[in-house]
């Protein structure tokens, strides 16, 4: 059998998220009610969670949420987190048995900051560093897979549906302003617990539903720029072309999705002078970050989270709004069962950008 | 006519005269015939130029007629072949010499009694478009309306 | 040279009697003097031995009474000895002489453009239909910075260097004023503007009655440096310098004195009737930093206002030598494979020299992306691409673009005689006769061209639409949407693609 990273696996999906603009904290419990209306949506695959703003203790560290296969290969991962990183804490994530979950992994969690010297020595940016050192022991350690690496979040994903995996961890403890979840729907899949979704590197995760035709095109360019795809999928390509456009590029998110879901020419040409050129500099100086074929993603982020469609609308998504509540979901019925009196609800068109940030900045 | 693009090649002449006889293939319509085209091209050294009636606004072929046989009918100078006596003063009037004597034993028109043939845009014939225009392989004849 | 010299005709005229009217066009519309009227028996006769191949009679006789076939004579067979390569001797033996050849390498190298299959969406995805999605094919050309600007009010500040823009990924090659007449050159100067592509001038200088073509004009710079001035390099958008051809690696160029007639000789800016030699290389590169030079001083003439392209064919090394000139300022690689055309080159040269552009475009879009320098150029492919399908192939390898010559010369009449050396092209392509010259006329040309193009442009835009891709940035370099059938593990390495079924 093929494993994951080895082959290309295309899958269908549901996505959902919750946001609070106020920075409220709520518990996972909606997420899970949200995403389990769209069971059909899911074939137990593979089910996953992010969530922003549960881990205020220990805001001003990376979470590093890791898979390993043995302890062997915790050791020495292990070793190589503590060579880079202060570790404040560390510990085995919490989990239960649940039916439908099996074969998981030992799961493990470690709060850290770079090491100072270390870090002044390396030249790099704090987060370049991170993200570098994410890339090394995903890439060199073989049975250590860090799933997720920012701060004040972290991502909860496994093999099953959603809401089994939600059981699994114990979702409902946790309490954050923002969650995203993910139910897939792999056309045929190794099971690997790393390759479910969310998938994130720093503060960045996505949750993705579609097939992008663009796939190899994005790949090859992003690979250039030092990001290694080791999982072959459309979420973790997404998800560092997010992560270049706006790290390391400086891209404003509007700016990014007019990069991902660029207008048609044939609506450039018919925009104001100003318009016009900034649409054309995008397209042409970041051709290859063009994302084709069906998608619609939910990006979160530091201090906010974003929605996107293809360019022609070719899934499913929904917006609804509720006092300071932003629900995004593959299907309004999802949204309408955590809360059936929306002030708002609309779908976006193919390419418009939905964007929420947490009022006053950064949580 | 463009005498630019004229590479007197001569096809103008065979598609002309293959039109005249209203048969389906070339080969069978013009084998061991002579031909009696009514555009006929005129080389002289690397210059080529086919001539063919021009349907003058104001023709003189047309005024000198004496019998009426040749008539101006929605901008084009047709023959009526009934007639048409052979006195030859159209051919003898025409400042292109577009108008020429009807050869005996060449590609013959349809209809016994002419004796003079001229261009009438294949108007008369089957084809209904004139076939030099259509087949010339260098578009050095052109029909345009030009006033 | 008497009974040592004959090399039996290869290909004989056959005429049916029962259908030749003795219209006598074939007569005159051969150069080649191969056809005779016999006014004794009012019959035509032929030379086979004058006979080039060209089908200018078979698609000009009116009764179809005319075709080429085989002589169908042959020596004892032998595979080693091929009747090609017997009389290839008898023919040196018989002159002394280099052989010339034209047109694009005609010897039975793998093409690999053939063993590529294209990708189609199936149920997880859906292909769209491009009569009603919008289809992209609009690319730029040109190199991308490292870091965007912002102005003091955060707006994005436009600091890319000047891009080529075109409405579709396909540009006509270069070919020089001179190699093909000046009806050839206006058709395709006139195509390019109405389609919103670029002509490329060639090393021969620009006609001074094309100068108003500046906008879809790329101009060339070649080691003969002929018609090369201030006012040229900044007459079109682009400047190109020519370091190498694909049909003749490391040769330069030879036009005949016959061939530079007076208009010809003004634009070359040479005397009339003296021969035009292009040396093999630039006398002013040796190395890869005088290339650096030589793209400093066109942009410094240029006033930073043209992208440069440097050309080169494409050769055993060819993956090294793109790195060293994407580093040199150059704004795009042209790459020219091994089956691209020429006017004239030594026979050896052009089928023996270089390599087939499917794996130097692969192997140079895998090598600039590992150096990180991918984005620093734009590459434009050429050499041997004949359909729509080698064009989207090329583009899924990696290309930005490519360059259609003996293509678009089909398109304007070219039947490939391969004879252009002999400067009597019956079609009025690849001569300066000026009763040949006429035979193309470019009302009717640059509409060929167009017509070419665009049914090109609809067909990749199909062949998008049904992988789900609706702009063409989309394919560049998606080497998954390729699939090689029957290659082997080397092969599929050096292209970057997987083999059917995996």
């Amino acid at each position: 059998m093929i494993q994951e990273g080895q082959a290309r696996i295309p899958s269908g999906c549901a996505i959902s998220g919750i946001f609070s603009k106020s920075g409220e904290r709520f518990s996972g419990a909606d997420i899970i009610q949200s995403i389990t209306v769209m069971h059909d949506r899911s074939n137990g695959l593979g089910g996953g969670f992010a969530a922003y703003g549960v881990y205020p203790e220990y805001k001003d560290y990376y979470a590093f949420h890791l898979f390993y296969d043995n302890q062997q290969a915790q050791k020495e991962c292990e070793d190589f987190l503590h060579r880079h990183f202060d570790i404040a804490n560390c510990s085995e994530i919490p989990t239960k048995r649940t039916e439908g979950v099996t074969d998981a992994p030992l799961i493990w969690r470690y709060f850290g900051a770079p090491h100072t010297t270390r870090l002044s020595a390396s030249q790099l940016d704090e987060r370049e560093y991170v993200a570098k050192c994410v890339f090394r022991i995903n890439g060199s350690y073989p049975g250590a897979y860090v799933f997720s690496s920012g701060k004040n979040m972290g991502v909860f994903k496994g093999v099953g549906f959603p809401e089994d995996i939600a059981r699994f961890y114990m979702l409902d403890t946790y309490e954050g302003h923002c969650f995203t979840a993910h139910g897939r729907y792999p056309t045929n899949t190794p099971g690997w617990w790393g390759g479910a979704h969310p998938f994130a590197l720093l503060d960045y995760s996505v949750v993705h539903n579609g097939e992008i035709s663009s796939y190899d095109a994005n790949r090859r360019a992003i690979e250039m720029y030092g990001y290694k795809c080791d999982l072959l999928t459309d979420t973790e390509v997404i998800a560092y072309i997010i992560d270049y456009l706006h790290r390391k590029k400086g891209l404003t998110f509007w700016e990014i999705a007019q990069v991902i879901a660029a207008p048609f020419w044939q609506t450039i040409e018919t925009m104001p002078e100003e318009e016009r050129q900034t649409h054309e500099y995008l397209r042409s100086m970041f051709s290859s970050q063009l994302i084709t074929g069906p998608f619609s993603i939910i990006a979160g982020f530091e201090g906010g989270m974003m929605a996107l469609n293809d360019r022609l609308k070719l899934r499913s998504m929904v917006v609804g709004e509720k006092g300071d509540r932003v629900y995004i979901s593959s299907e309004e019925a999802a949204i309408r069962v955590i809360e059936p009196d929306l002030d708002r609800i609309w779908s976006p068109k193919g390419g418009e950008l939905v964007l929420v940030n947490l009022e006053g900045g950064t949580a | 006519m463009d005498e630019k693009w004229c590479l007197g090649c001569h096809l103008c002449e065979y598609y002309c005269a293959f039109a005249q006889t209203n048969e389906k293939d070339m080969a069978r319509a013009l084998k061991d015939r002579k031909i009696a085209p009514r555009i006929q091209v005129e080389d002289s050294g690397n210059v080529h130029f086919a001539v063919s009636c021009r349907h003058c606004k104001e023709p003189l072929c047309v005024k000198a007629c004496i019998t009426g046989a040749l008539s101006v009918e929605d901008s084009v100078i047709r023959i009526d072949p009934d007639r048409c006596v052979g006195c030859y003063t159209c051919v003898l009037i025409c400042p292109y010499g577009a108008i020429a004597p009807a050869i005996a034993g060449a590609t013959a028109p349809e209809g016994g009694g002419l004796v003079v043939q001229k261009c009438e845009l294949c108007l008369q014939n089957k084809m209904g478009t004139p076939q030099c225009v259509q087949n010339c392989p260098n578009a050095a004849i052109v029909y345009e309306d030009r006033g | 040279m008497g009974v040592w010299g004959g090399v039996y005709p290869e290909y004989e005229i056959a005429r049916n009697a029962d259908r030749c009217v003795v219209c006598r066009v074939c007569e005159r519309q051969c150069a080649n003097e191969a056809h005779e009227y016999i006014p004794e028996i009012n019959k035509m006769a032929a030379d086979d031995a004058k006979c080039v191949n060209c089908h200018r009679c078979v698609a000009l006789c009116p009764t179809r009474a005319l075709k080429i076939v085989k002589s169908g004579n042959t020596y004892k067979e032998n595979m080693n000895w091929t009747e090609k390569t017997i009389n290839e001797i008898y023919k040196q033996a018989d002159t002394g002489g280099v052989l010339l050849s034209s047109m694009g390498n005609p010897e039975p190298y793998p093409i690999y453009f053939d063993k590529l299959t294209l990708n189609a969406s199936q149920v997880t995805n859906p292909s769209i239909d491009p009569l009603r999605e919008p289809m992209e094919t609009r690319i730029f050309l040109g190199a991308k910075p490292n870091a965007i600007e912002r102005d003091e009010n955060g707006k994005l500040k436009n600091n890319l260097p000047p891009q080529l823009k075109l409405t579709m990924p396909m540009m006509f090659a270069a070919m020089s004023y001179g190699a093909i007449s000046y009806n050839a050159h206006e058709s395709l100067a006139r195509a390019a503007e109405e389609l919103g592509v670029f002509y490329n001038t060639g090393e021969g200088g620009l006609h001074e009655d094309f100068y108003r073509y500046g906008k879809n004009t790329i101009v060339q710079v070649a080691s003969g440096r002929f018609g090369v001035h201030k006012e040229y390099l900044n007459a079109g958008m682009a400047v190109e310098i020519k370091m190498g051809q694909g049909a003749k690696p490391g040769i330069g160029g030879h036009l005949p004195g016959a061939k530079i007639v007076a208009d010809v000789s003004r634009t070359r800016m040479i005397p009339e009737g003296a021969d035009a030699i292009s040396p093999a290389p630039h006398h002013d590169i040796y190395s890869i930093e005088d290339l650096r030079q030589l793209v400093y001083s066109l942009k410094e003439t240029t006033e930073y206002q043209k992208p440069v392209i440097v050309k080169i064919a494409a050769v055993h090394n060819v993956a090294a030598i793109a790195s060293g000139i994407a580093r040199s300022g150059a704004d795009i690689i042209a790459l020219d494979g091994f089956r691209g055309g020429t006017g004239a080159a030594p026979t050896r040269i052009r089928d023996c020299v270089g390599i087939p552009i499917e794996l130097a475009l692969a192997g140079v879009d895998t090598r600039l992306r590992e150096e990180g320098i991918r984005d620093r150029v734009s590459i434009v492919a050429s050499g041997g691409i004949r359909s729509s399908t080698d064009i989207f192939k090329a583009i899924a390898l990696g290309a930005d673009c490519v360059y259609l010559g003996t293509a678009a010369l089909m398109a304007l009449g070219c039947h490939l005689c391969r004879s252009c050396q002999a400067g009597k092209c019956n079609w009025g392509i690849a001569t300066q006769t000026p009763e040949l010259v006429k035979r193309l006329n470019p009302n009717i040309g640059y509409k060929r061209l167009v017509n070419l193009m665009r049914a090109w442009q609809h067909e990749i835009e199909e062949m998008m639409g049904g992988m789900g891709i609706n702009s063409i940035e989309a394919l560049k370099g998606n080497r998954l949407a390729l699939r090689g059938v029957g290659l082997n593990e080397k092969e599929l390495a050096i292209l970057g693609v997987k083999h059917a079924g995996e």
